[in-house]
């Protein structure tokens, strides 16, 4: 791995050290995670992509400090990042705020844990709200707004506790495709003007193309570095740039990628969690006969 | 922060604010999903809602003063013509002696007191039960030791009835008057405790991995996430609660009571003053609906997020 240049912040460096995450007992322990090790450099944006069950979210579960590595470490700026913290802010796929605190408070939460005056959050949060167009709601609950607009107060929400890294599950995941394109826009003039490091899951393509500065592929379980593919495009990057022949070309060697792992993360659910481990024979009426 | 070289925003905002308009951040008009909650919408929301509420309300008041009608008329004549049909009517007052009795009282003093006892009791009984059975239900509900050690216990407990409770409260109490508050708080405690509980274990646990990202300690945890989180089913916990105290508050009172509506309803029965009877019956009806109706007004006004559209208000 390179060293860190000179990057006007040198904080929320992550580092991803020969990981590994087994889930259960020793005898019927599955491993999640297999030997993987990556890199966040401070202020850099960085997407994981990979097939459903890859250990993706597990991985960031264990930089947010929810999970324990079984193996290896993982640490943030040399500290190791065995609980959460506000250092590390996080945006869930699930729509996370506080359903019985006005937009405004969400985003004061964090503030008012680190034991700011009332004053001071409203001001830290109104400043926030304004950045992400978000100030003429500070009143609503979370159940008055769309789904876009949660997930932008869950970024502010995040962001407001000036964090060194963003980790963000999946964040659009729920959202439909043109909301989704224009919380892609957001994001990237957020993490443009905080220089903040982002740690960001996803399974779509374009999205880690659109967002990141590299994207680490992974395989189908357990998950590994499969691939690491800079993403060399210019900022800021604008939809129409899709339609570059630099861009198709990264899409199709993601793409390539990605379907192998996918085709063989069903194979393998077919054999592992499917049919054969329960012993039954599937005649010629295929599922229906099971049920 | 504990690092200086985070963002500054939290520092110093107004420096990030005059940093000039990022309008990229703004939302562009029409893109975003805002126009379905334009401020027009919710200015609206009073006037129909009051249109909605005279449509939906005009007939059922009808049907309720006809319901109630019937049921008077049916008293009425029951006891003018002494039916006596299985059901005996020979001793039950008719609506106007009731009603004659309960002018004179309406002038006594005595009465009122008996209310106000009722009242006092009801409100040291659930209230005590209201402190125990959330602080409790929080405890039992998120930490596995508190659960490991005090749910048996309540488990073993609870299927005992309040009303059980009298003779050995007599024992345990030094005045009738904490073994009737005792009791009283016995009844509504367990719907309490176990709805809190409820509530505690049904908190979405991404709230939960949210507030610890944001550096809550494990106390603020509880206090500003599993509680506030809990409030919808521990506010259903303190309705059934309330109707429970009352049950049980009745009951004591007039087993082993000296005042209270309870005692004066007993009262009534041996003094043979028969339609203190039924007045006694209202009354005990009337002070429990308005108990619930102050647990409902409550619940509203501690979860305003409640009275949305997504949630068909507070019911």
């Amino acid at each position: 791995m390179t060293p860190t240049d000179n990057m006007p912040q040198a904080t929320g460096h992550i580092l991803v050290d020969h990981l590994r995450v087994r889930f259960g007992s020793k005898a019927a322990a599955v491993e999640a995670v297999s030997d993987v090790s990556m890199e966040v450099k401070p202020g850099e944006f960085i997407s994981i992509i990979g097939p459903s069950g890859c250990g993706k979210s597990t991985l960031l579960n264990v930089v947010a400090g929810f999970v324990q590595p079984s193996e290896g470490t993982v640490s943030m700026d040399g500290k190791p990042t065995d609980k959460p913290g506000a250092d590390r802010g996080m945006v869930f796929q699930q729509y996370s705020l506080f359903p019985w605190l006005t937009v405004r408070k969400n985003v004061e939460f964090g503030l008012k844990q680190k034991g700011l005056t009332a004053n001071r959050r409203e001001e830290a949060a109104r400043t926030l709200l304004g950045l992400a167009g978000l100030l003429s709601f500070e009143n609503h609950y979370p159940d008055q707004l769309s789904g876009g607009m949660k997930q932008r107060v869950g970024i502010v929400r995040a962001l407001a506790t000036s964090p060194q890294v963003l980790l963000m599950d999946e964040p659009f995941g729920a959202l439909d495709a043109q909301t989704r394109v224009v919380m892609q826009q957001i994001l990237t003039n957020m993490w443009q003007r905080f220089r903040i490091s982002v740690l960001f899951i996803t399974h779509d393509i374009d999205e880690s193309i659109f967002l990141s500065d590299r994207v680490y592929v992974m395989t189908a379980r357990p998950g590994r570095v499969k691939a690491e593919i800079p993403i060399p495009l210019p900022r800021p990057r604008t939809p129409d740039m899709a339609l570059s022949p630099e861009y198709l070309q990264i899409k199709q060697q993601l793409r390539e990628l990605i379907t192998e792992e996918s085709l063989k993360a069903m194979g393998g659910e077919l054999k592992d969690s499917g049919l054969a481990g329960f012993d039954v024979d599937v005649g010629p009426k295929g599922v229906a006969e099971l049920v | 922060m504990r690092s200086a070289t985070s963002l500054n925003i939290v520092a110093d905002p107004a420096a990030d604010a005059a940093e000039g308009p990022n309008l990229a951040l703004a939302p562009k008009p029409g893109v975003l999903p805002q126009a379905s909650l334009a401020p027009a919408q919710s200015a609206e929301m009073p006037a129909k809602r009051v249109a909605a509420w005279l449509r939906g309300a005009l007939p059922k008041l009808l049907m309720t003063t006809l319901s109630l009608g019937m049921f008077i008329a049916f008293w009425y004549f029951a006891t003018k013509y002494k039916l006596d049909f299985y059901i005996r009517f020979n001793n039950i007052p008719s609506p106007g002696e009731v009603w004659e009795n309960a002018a004179y009282l309406a002038q006594s003093d005595k009465f009122y007191n008996n209310m106000y006892v009722s009242l006092r009791r009801i409100l040291i009984g659930f209230g005590i039960a209201t402190v125990l059975g959330v602080a409790l239900g929080l405890l039992i509900g998120q930490y596995r030791l508190a659960r490991g050690l005090l749910f048996p216990l309540f488990e073993t407990l609870r299927p005992i009835p309040a009303i059980a409770w009298v003779p050995m409260a007599i024992m345990l109490w030094p005045t009738n008057e904490t073994s009737i508050v005792f009791i009283t708080f016995l009844g509504s405690f367990f719907p309490i405790l176990l709805n809190t509980i409820h509530g505690v274990n049904s908190v979405d646990p991404v709230l939960l991995r949210a507030a610890r990202c944001l550096g809550t300690s494990e106390f603020g945890l509880l206090r500003q996430v599993v509680l506030p989180a809990s409030l919808p089913h521990i506010f259903t916990g303190l309705a059934i609660g309330m109707g429970v105290a009352w049950v049980s508050l009745i009951a004591a009172e007039m087993i082993s009571g000296q005042f209270g509506i309870g005692y004066f309803t007993w009262e009534a029965y041996s003094l043979i003053e028969y339609a203190d009877i039924a007045i006694g019956m209202i009354v005990i009806g009337v002070l429990g609906l308005l108990c619930s109706g102050a647990i409902r007004i409550m619940g509203n006004m501690l979860m305003p997020w409640m009275a949305g559209p997504n949630h068909g208000g507070q019911k």
